[in-house]
């Protein structure tokens, strides 16, 4: 009954519990073990995963409750958010420059959360940049609520899951949250607001993990802080928060106004709570969600511009988050006690657990973003009838930034909160796979625990299969191909820096620091001088510790990826099997770049999330244009965020900070 | 006290239900499995998994129970020292009490601090007395030892843990992070404790009062938080 990876997971396991001081006889009682003394497996998708403790916690990998049949539930498509009109009720008081702090008897706070820093009000704060020269066009709502009645499987036997999420913006109850939240779909030159109001339960309703105030971040838009949705600037329980966007590309105020630079374009992004200290958990309960930026170029239409798949019908949307269901319960479970980061046992996508999608026989574009909480992925299209099928596809954005030109893969890695637009071909796919009519989208990269990735790529079918694709017939196609090789943006230049800094992730105590130094809200690290270029090494001296590391405001470029020959850092010195070595991306088939060392050709691309990979360098290229104000620069495995795993600088004119290592 | 932790363990464990066996057929993972959840409630669930009701001496030789008679219905700063620990413990207690100093009354009234020796073998209640006193730890904050086995299961339980042996042996590793938490309103967070003294005060303050500011529908949160005189 246990195969050989089984019986490998079942020493792992017994040693253990060993060391956790359980005797044999006690593991037997737990029904963990046999007398025969082999660990009694735990069901599903085990491949990749060892149980730390067995099952006793109840809420450990390779635990979780699998539901009995997977590739049986639709992917669902997260519904569109309707824009409203300012007469709609939700929309009164109009959002106004500044903050509207007047003070709502209903819950003795501000009605508008914003200008609140930290939990308190800060008078004549965060009034809106631009906004009287870009004012609003296109007005959303959303409402963040419980979903109490939530399912991410339709086998019965899982019971319905309490999520956090956001609404399509109506005040009826029947206006229910969904995880994802209702995809925002907006344009460039259009300038929008989402009004967010605050309504989820009362703290003590929150099911064992989530706390209720909330930040919502437009991951990668380039926003004023004011708007960013940053981790100091939450909202409470009864208060609204106006996101205003001015919608330009970057350089709109500098050097390319009045409406910005349009190879800076940006498409596909996410927004997501970003409360300081609470994020993995209020993620993990579902308050996230996809925005698409279109412009004259990426139109949703692929009849114009770029000639990219038209949106909705063939540019989908994919969500990935690994979860871990309590046995005890059935119900999504959280370890706020972990310190490493959370591995999942059970892999969603769109909120349902290892759904199919029907599709027909032409292009697609796919807009696949690691949701975290901890996991890095590298996902292949596989043949589940004959895994070592090379199916190749198309990568054709990073970070929802569309490249050049399209590059050609058979895989992809994505750290939490990457994006990667990809385009199949699934005519191309079908005469790969002959007769067969079913490919799966498979994540081979192993990781057992939150700290990162092991080396270990599974050979094709031992993987996790995330997505199921079934092809039917085919239909006309107006899109593009990419095998054609057609032009989108060109990268902007990349200019001559004011300065270089120096940023080491490092691990002290049991605590995160950067260059040795704490995270605080109030604590500007160092200050850029606004409309000036810097580049910046972030460094990761460990060979145990990956991390994705996220930076606000303006997009950055990665000029090179270097080895720096790491340690394991145990105040001890000592290096031991716990060192995962290296193991960096080797660009999934389309090679690494010859102009930028050590990069591989898809990240040759302006990005917001750079793996900081165990033991490497990366020199990276950024600018700071338009917006003034505080950012944030953290890791974005959202378990080492909430630890503090950060640090704010400033944007600001005419002040000139030149330290290098801040 | 080694026995009772044991018991405690498969007390969490017998909550545990899973039965059933997996098979692999070709490609598919097809489990079958027979679950029978329970509907315990999360508070109790982080209480069995998390806080361990094991015996703990204070500085002043007191016996107490670290769920029933520190954690309980109370809002906590939990952080873990020795005494002889030369560089981290020593900074991070004199930022305690300067946070101690900012926080001012709350301090023993609605908001408890706890700091348990990683040297339980060596720090007798005398020897944690005197710590506290060198560094001016003020009232409202207990040094705490016990039976180095009830307080590994308190470390671990509380996720004050490395894999890597080597990492794990070594104390200052679980010195340095501060673990914040409201246990009846299930609301766990940390900080560091290197961080500004100001920072530190400012995420604990927010944490014991967030909850209670803002209300949707009239529906305020209800503070089933105990206060002492």
């Amino acid at each position: 009954m246990a195969n050989r990876l089984d019986v490998q997971r079942a020493l792992a396991n017994r040693l253990e519990l060993v060391k956790a001081g359980l005797t044999r006889r006690d593991l037997i009682k737990m029904g963990l073990m046999t007398s025969a003394g082999v660990l009694i497996p735990k069901g599903g998708l085990t491949h990749a995963q060892t149980t730390s403790f067995g099952c006793f916690r109840g809420c450990d990998l390779g635990c979780s409750p699998q539901p009995a049949q997977v590739f049986v539930d639709p992917l669902p498509i997260p519904p569109q958010l309707p824009a409203r009109t300012l007469s709609d009720p939700g929309l009164a008081p109009a959002p106004s420059i500044c903050p509207n702090n007047a003070i709502n008897p209903a819950t003795g706070l501000p009605f508008e959360g914003r200008g609140q820093f930290n939990g308190a009000l800060v008078p004549g704060s965060d009034c809106f940049q631009f906004f009287n020269q870009y004012p609003p066009q296109r007005y959303f709502v959303q409402r963040m609520r419980a979903n109490t009645n939530f399912r991410i499987t339709s086998d019965t036997k899982i019971p319905a899951q309490t999520i956090w999420g956001f609404n399509q913006g109506g005040s009826a109850a029947s206006d229910v949250a969904v995880f994802p939240g209702p995809t925002i779909v907006t344009r460039y030159q259009q300038p929008w607001v989402v009004r967010r109001f605050n309504e989820l339960p009362t703290q003590d309703q929150n099911g064992g993990f989530g706390v209720p105030e909330m930040s919502t971040h437009l991951h990668n838009f380039h926003s004023a802080p004011e708007s960013d949705g940053g981790p100091c600037r939450w909202f409470f329980r009864g208060q609204y928060f106006d996101y205003y966007h001015a919608a330009q590309q970057a350089g709109f105020a500098f050097d390319f106004q009045p409406n910005g630079d349009v190879r800076e374009s940006l498409s596909t992004l996410w927004y997501h709570d970003h409360r300081i200290e609470h994020t993995a958990e209020n993620t993990y309960k579902g308050l996230v969600g996809f925005q698409f930026m279109f412009n004259q170029f990426d139109t949703g239409d692929e009849g114009t511009g770029f000639h990219l798949p038209s949106y909705p019908q063939f540019d989908i949307p994919l969500m990935l988050n690994d979860k871990l269901l309590d046995s005890t319960t059935g119900l999504i479970c959280f370890d706020t006690f972990n310190f490493k980061g959370l591995i999942g046992d059970v892999q969603l996508v769109n909120g349902v657990i290892q759904p199919f999608l029907s599709v027909n026989k032409r292009r697609y574009r796919f807009r696949v973003l690691n949701a975290g909480p901890s996991r890095f992925y590298e996902l292949f299209l596989t043949d589940p009838l004959s895994p070592g099928t090379v199916i190749p596809f198309w990568v054709i954005a990073n970070d929802g930034n569309l490249l050049p030109t399209p590059l050609q893969v058979t895989s992809f890695r994505v750290g939490v909160a990457e994006r990667y637009d990809i385009i199949i071909d699934f005519n191309q796919v079908k005469t790969l796979i002959g007769a067969h009519t079913t490919v799966r989208l498979e994540n081979r990269l192993e990781q057992t625990d939150g700290q990162g990735p092991t080396c270990n790529i599974f050979p094709g079918g031992q993987g996790i299969y995330c997505l199921e694709f079934r092809i039917g017939s085919a239909v006309a196609d107006g899109s593009v191909n990419p095998a054609t090789h057609p032009q989108f943006y060109q990268l902007p230049s990349v200019i001559t820096p004011r300065v270089t800094r120096n940023f080491v992730f490092d691990r002290s105590n049991g605590q995160w620091v950067i260059n040795d130094r704490f995270a605080a809200c109030t604590e500007m690290r160092f200050t850029v001088e606004q409309n000036t270029a810097e580049n910046w090494n972030i460094i990761n001296p460990r060979s145990d510790w990956q991390h994705p590391i996220h930076i606000h405001d303006e997009e950055h470029r990665i000029l090179s990826r270097s080895n720096n020959g790491g340690h394991h850092s145990s105040l001890s010195g000592a290096v031991s099997s716990f060192s995962r070595g290296d193991c960096p991306f080797d660009g999934g088939g389309a090679g690494i770049s010859t102009q930028f060392p050590g990069v591989p050709n898809v990240e040759v691309s302006r990005k917001d999330v750079t793996r900081l990979q165990q033991d490497e360098t990366n020199l990276l290229f950024f600018r700071f244009r338009d917006f003034a104000g505080d950012y944030p620069m953290h890791c974005h495995n959202v378990v080492h965020e909430d630890h503090a795993m950060m640090l704010a600088f400033e944007v600001q004119p005419g002040v000139i900070d030149d330290n290098p290592n801040p | 006290m080694a026995t009772m932790t044991r018991r405690n363990v498969l007390a969490a464990a017998g909550v545990t239900t899973v039965a059933g066996t997996t098979a692999l057929l070709g490609d598919d993972k097809v489990t079958k499995q027979r679950y029978l959840f329970q509907n315990i409630p999360p508070r109790e669930l982080i209480r069995q998994r998390h806080l361990p009701n094991v015996e703990l001496v204070t500085m002043d030789g007191q016996k107490v129970h670290f769920y029933d008679d520190l954690v309980k219905d109370k809002r906590v700063v939990i952080q873990f020292m020795y005494t002889r620990c030369k560089d981290v413990c020593p900074m991070v207690t004199h930022h305690l009490v300067e946070v101690q100093r900012i926080l001012h009354d709350r301090v023993g009234h609605d908001i408890f601090f706890y700091s348990i020796s990683l040297s339980p073998e060596e720090d007798r209640p005398e020897d944690l007395k005197r710590f506290a006193e060198e560094h001016g730890a003020g009232p409202g904050w207990l040094f705490l030892t016990g039976e180095p086995n009830d307080i590994l299961l308190l470390r671990k339980s509380l996720g004050f843990t490395y894999d890597d042996p080597v990492e794990d042996a070594d104390r200052n590793n679980h010195s340095g992070m501060l673990r914040i938490g409201d246990e009846p309103l299930m609301r766990w967070a940390t900080c560091q404790g290197g961080a500004n003294p100001k920072w530190i005060a400012s995420v604990i303050q927010n944490e014991a009062d967030a909850p209670f500011k803002g209300a949707v529908n009239g529906i305020r949160q209800a503070d089933p938080a105990v206060h002492k005189d």
